[in-house]
């Protein structure tokens, strides 16, 4: 094999002028897209990147590669044709909480279900932005928006927990504005073979600025959030010193000083669901706020099985088509 | 029933020579009709019959055991000549309970057969049917051939020796109607044995009831006095050639994977489950060894927008569904449309609105084919006729996919789709060449344009990911001609509503004239368009031979049409189009020809009756003051 030339970020920008407002997280997740994009050792034209409708699903314009921009929650059911017909291919989905928790939820679900080798990178702004501010199956009860002016009623729900309930291999969390810890995970994702999914909080400063202000402003980051790191205890704080255990119905308490050895050690390769399944519904109020990896977990794929299946029934059984065609009861007429 | 000839000698009773028959099988859902039914059409294809079939059943897996809703029936005609209707009024009924009874006595033949099982008229059987007195005894039966057997003491004592338990002796109830019919029409049993035998191999106690049964079926009928005659229909003065017994979504699977193989593209279906269309994804997921990849979908819209990234991915993608499936997939339709990719999507038609009548047909999804999507956005339409027919169809909707880089419609429906007919089979190496050119790999410092066309037949290139040099970003909003980006310019957008209108005008110069079954002037033209076919030739070819001026003709492309119709149409002084739906070509046709094409519409979930629509054309030639020879014909 020859040595492809190395590419850079430079490399994966496209002609198009990017129109996201200015100031949108949109810029910085762009940004560590190209930045793990370069390292991963790929040519151009053998990544595919699929997106939906809304403000995200834009992405493809802006991505040197293959780029194939839907229809509204759809990219997950037209990635999944593309990546089994085609399983050498790089596909990646583009998505935002209102195209693929809302009217895309069901693709989504099945996608992670299946566990085709998609990489969805979900941008969670919790609101719809390209409509102009509607809340999104994500918003916070009781949030006032132009189609609740009281308030909404709607209770939200995890990302992180409805693919963990859907069987989802790979799911992790990054923040728009932690973009070497966002390109790092983005990287882990492209090295699953399987579904892979990145919830990225992303501040849309036009109709939702400030939803993660509580848990990403530099001065309250340290105390707020909490890195998973495989093989490590739950540990979180400028100086380490809080930590997170499980109690025996694997609810999440607080640990300081002398207990913080009882943290819990993290294992994203865990067979058991209830650790991450309670990170990523603990209260945001209460409790750090999680990122990195949930979850990852080998197993076949779906294209793979899909491929097998062929592969093995065209050892078995060579027929021509005419064969096939003359099949089953036939009789001649002269 | 005509008799043409008289007894032969060649039988120990009278054997008599008949040109057609037509048999109707009525049970229970669970009675094995279906089944019996296709072993009767299997055999009588097997010796040299033409042969067309109606099977005709509820929606419902197993309605409650007796009842009107639970009938399932299966209609079969055959004959020594050519046929192209499954036939009206049968000539023999065979009714396996008081329910099965009730609902198709009405059509049958006066002075027909009907050979009546008598094991379940209990009380509450009857009422179960609704019949208030035993129909056997009050004069209900009158005016038939009644043959009264009791089916199941019959081949409980047929299976004495069986180790089957009694519930399943009786189940076999079936196969001894069949063997009756098999003496009553002198057919060979043996493709039956070969069939049951292959069907069952797994269980050799049901081999060997089965057989069992049918065979004293054939026994009691060869050797009780109640049956005086048994029947011959010689074969069919058939084309010469290789036949095969098919239906229609067998037939559809098959052209596709031809044409698949043909243009050496992988086959990519996308499927969600629906009736009748559920054995298209049954079917094709058996061709693994061809490489055909099917996937079972979440959703109608993921079925269809899988099949989408397969074909932009360069496979070709299919997906089958009925109407309520079309209906979700139409915003995806659209995106294919617009990103201008080949698609095919195969819409076996059902009766609608809504969930209507699943198993029941219609022909209602035309206009939505045409029109069943946001903004202006063509698609070809072309329509399946008889379940040989399908094969073509399906074959000629991937050639026009990929040639014109456009989604392509095909409508079959429910009667096509479960009906079957002796299917001549085509040479595989004269089926026409489907040739496919994926763009090139890009030269360095050249930029791909994903939206430069072919100027004959404006489509754009295949650009296969994975192709270097090829990077382009393509979707649903409205792009720049040649370059494909984004573009909200106003004449760009007149522009290329007007290409995607042209590109799928342009297949018309790709088609076939127009064919008539009589001269291309006369009276009247009775204009048809898929499954109604069969029942428009019939009635043509006998007010023809009544002397009438009366030509025929079914339309394979509803989009776009033949070039050469509206002079078709021009030619005759009167256009009837009949149609299982409320006058959908015909409004169509009408708008853009200005024509007054008369539409005979029956939207009631069956297909049309020949005879129907021979009374109807009579009226109309009536109308012109065309009287015919009035000579009587056989047929």
């Amino acid at each position: 094999m020859t040595a492809t030339p190395a590419l850079s970020k430079k490399d994966y920008k496209t002609d198009q002028e990017v129109r996201w407002c200015p100031g949108c997280g949109d810029y910085s997740i762009l940004n560590a897209v190209q930045g793990a994009f370069s390292k991963l050792g790929k040519q151009l034209h053998e990544t595919v990147i699929v997106s939906g409708i809304g403000c995200s699903s834009r992405f493809p314009y802006y991505m040197e590669t293959f780029g194939f921009h839907t229809i509204h929650g759809r990219a997950p059911a037209i990635a999944t044709g593309v990546k089994t017909s085609n399983p050498a291919l790089d596909v990646w989905v583009v998505t935002g909480d209102g195209d693929a928790m809302s009217i895309g939820g069901n693709h989504f679900i099945h996608a992670m279900r299946r566990n085709v080798g998609l990489k969805i990178l979900m941008f969670n702004n919790r609101i719809y932005g390209l409509t102009k501010g509607q809340f999104s199956p994500t918003s916070e009860q009781g949030k006032v928006t132009k189609s609740s002016p009281l308030g909404t009623v709607d209770y939200p729900f995890s990302p992180i927990a409805l693919s963990l309930g859907a069987g989802g291999t790979f799911i992790a969390r990054g923040i728009d504005v932690f973009g070497p810890h966002l390109e790092d995970t983005i990287c882990k994702a492209s090295a699953h073979t399987g579904t892979a999914l990145v919830e990225i909080y992303q501040n849309c400063n036009i109709f939702n600025d400030g939803a993660y202000k509580g848990f990403t402003d530099k001065e309250v980051r340290e105390e707020r959030i909490l890195y998973l790191e495989h093989g490590k205890p739950l540990l979180f704080g400028a100086n380490k010193d809080k930590g997170i255990r499980f109690d025996a119905n694997f609810q999440p308490q607080l640990v300081t000083g002398a207990d913080l050895g009882k943290a819990y050690v993290w294992d994203e390769t865990a067979a058991n669901v209830a650790p991450a399944m309670a990170l990523a519904t603990m209260n945001e109020a209460e409790f750090p706020v999680p990122v990195g990896v949930f979850r990852r977990r080998e197993k076949p794929t779906f294209e793979s099985g899909i491929q097998a299946q062929i592969t093995a029934a065209k050892a078995k059984k060579k027929e021509s088509l005419r064969d096939l065609l003359f099949a089953g009861e036939i009789w001649d007429v002269k | 029933m005509q008799t043409t000839s008289t007894t032969s000698a060649s039988h120990d009773k009278g054997l008599q020579d008949l040109d057609q028959v037509v048999i109707r099988f009525a049970g229970d859902s669970g009675d094995g009709m279906q089944l019996t039914g296709d072993q009767f059409t299997r055999t009588t294809a097997l010796m040299g019959n033409d042969i067309a079939t109606f099977p005709d059943f509820p929606a419902e897996i197993r309605a409650p055991a007796g009842t009107l809703p639970g009938v399932s029936a299966f209609q079969l005609r055959f004959s020594s000549f050519d046929i192209h209707t499954p036939g009206d009024a049968p000539d023999v009924l065979v009714a396996m309970n008081p329910a099965a009874l009730k609902v198709h006595l009405p059509e049958l033949r006066k002075d027909g057969v009907l050979l009546l099982n008598t094991a379940s008229f209990s009380a509450l059987d009857l009422k179960k049917a609704k019949y208030e007195k035993d129909p056997r005894t009050d004069g209900t039966l009158s005016g038939w051939r009644v043959i009264e057997v009791d089916l199941e003491q019959r081949t409980l004592e047929a299976l004495a020796t069986s180790k089957l338990d009694n519930r399943g002796k009786e189940r076999c109830k079936n196969m001894y109607a069949l063997g009756i019919l098999y003496w009553m029409f002198h057919r060979d049993i043996a493709p039956t044995e070969k069939a049951i035998a292959q069907k069952f191999a797994k269980k050799p106690e049901l081999v060997e009831a089965n057989l069992m049964a049918m065979k004293a079926g054939y026994a009691y009928a060869e050797t009780t006095e109640i049956f005086q005659t048994a029947y011959r229909v010689p074969p069919a003065q058939m084309k010469p050639g290789t036949y095969r017994n098919i239906m229609g979504n067998q037939s559809l699977c098959l052209g596709v994977v031809a044409a698949g193989q043909k243009a050496g593209l992988q086959l990519f279906l996308g499927s969600y489950p629906i009736t009748p269309a559920s054995d298209i994804l049954h079917q094709l997921s058996t061709y693994k060894h061809h490489g055909v990849v099917t996937f079972q979908a979440e959703d109608e819209i993921a079925a269809v927008c899988s099949a989408i990234g397969a074909s932009y991915s360069g496979s070709l993608g299919i997906t089958s569904t009925s109407g309520p499936g079309m209906a979700l997939k139409a915003e995806a339709i659209g995106l294919a449309v617009m990103a201008e990719l080949p698609l095919v999507i195969l819409n076996v038609q059902r009766a609608g609105p809504s969930t209507g009548m699943p198993t029941k047909t219609q022909q209602a999804d035309l206009l939505q084919a045409m029109y069943g999507r946001n903004g202006e956005c063509p698609v070809a339409v072309i329509a399946a006729s008889t379940p040989a027919d399908a094969f073509e169809v399906g074959y000629e909707a991937v050639r026009l996919a990929v040639k014109y880089m456009v989604p392509v419609v095909v409508l079959s429906d429910g009667y096509i789709a479960n009906g079957s007919e002796p299917w001549l089979l085509p040479d595989p190496d004269r089926l026409p060449a489907i040739p496919v050119a994926f763009a090139p790999e890009g030269q360095p410092g050249t930029k791909f344009l994903p939206y430069a066309r072919n100027p004959e037949t404006l489509a754009r290139q295949w650009a296969k990911p994975g192709t270097k040099g090829l990077v382009h970003r393509i979707g649903g909003i409205e792009k720049q001609d040649v370059t494909g980006n984004i573009c909200y310019d106003a004449d760009n957008h007149q522009h290329m509503i007007d290409t995607r209108a042209q590109k799928v005008a342009n297949i018309a110069r790709d088609i076939p004239p127009m064919q008539t079954i009589g001269p291309r002037t006369g009276d009247v033209l009775v204009l048809g368009w898929g499954s109604t076919r069969g029942a428009i030739t019939a009635a043509t070819l006998r007010l023809q031979q009544e002397g009438h001026e009366i030509s025929c003709a079914c339309l394979r492309y509803l989009n776009p049409l033949p070039n050469d119709l509206e002079a078709l149409l021009r030619g005759f002084k009167k256009v009837v189009l009949p149609e299982m739906n409320k006058g959908q070509l015909a409004m169509i046709l009408r708008s853009k020809y200005l024509i007054d094409v008369q539409s005979y519409s029956q939207v009631n979930g069956q297909p049309f009756k020949s005879h129907d629509i021979h009374a109807y054309l009579q009226k109309t030639l009536a109308s012109l003051g065309s009287t015919g020879s009035a000579k009587e014909t056989r047929r």
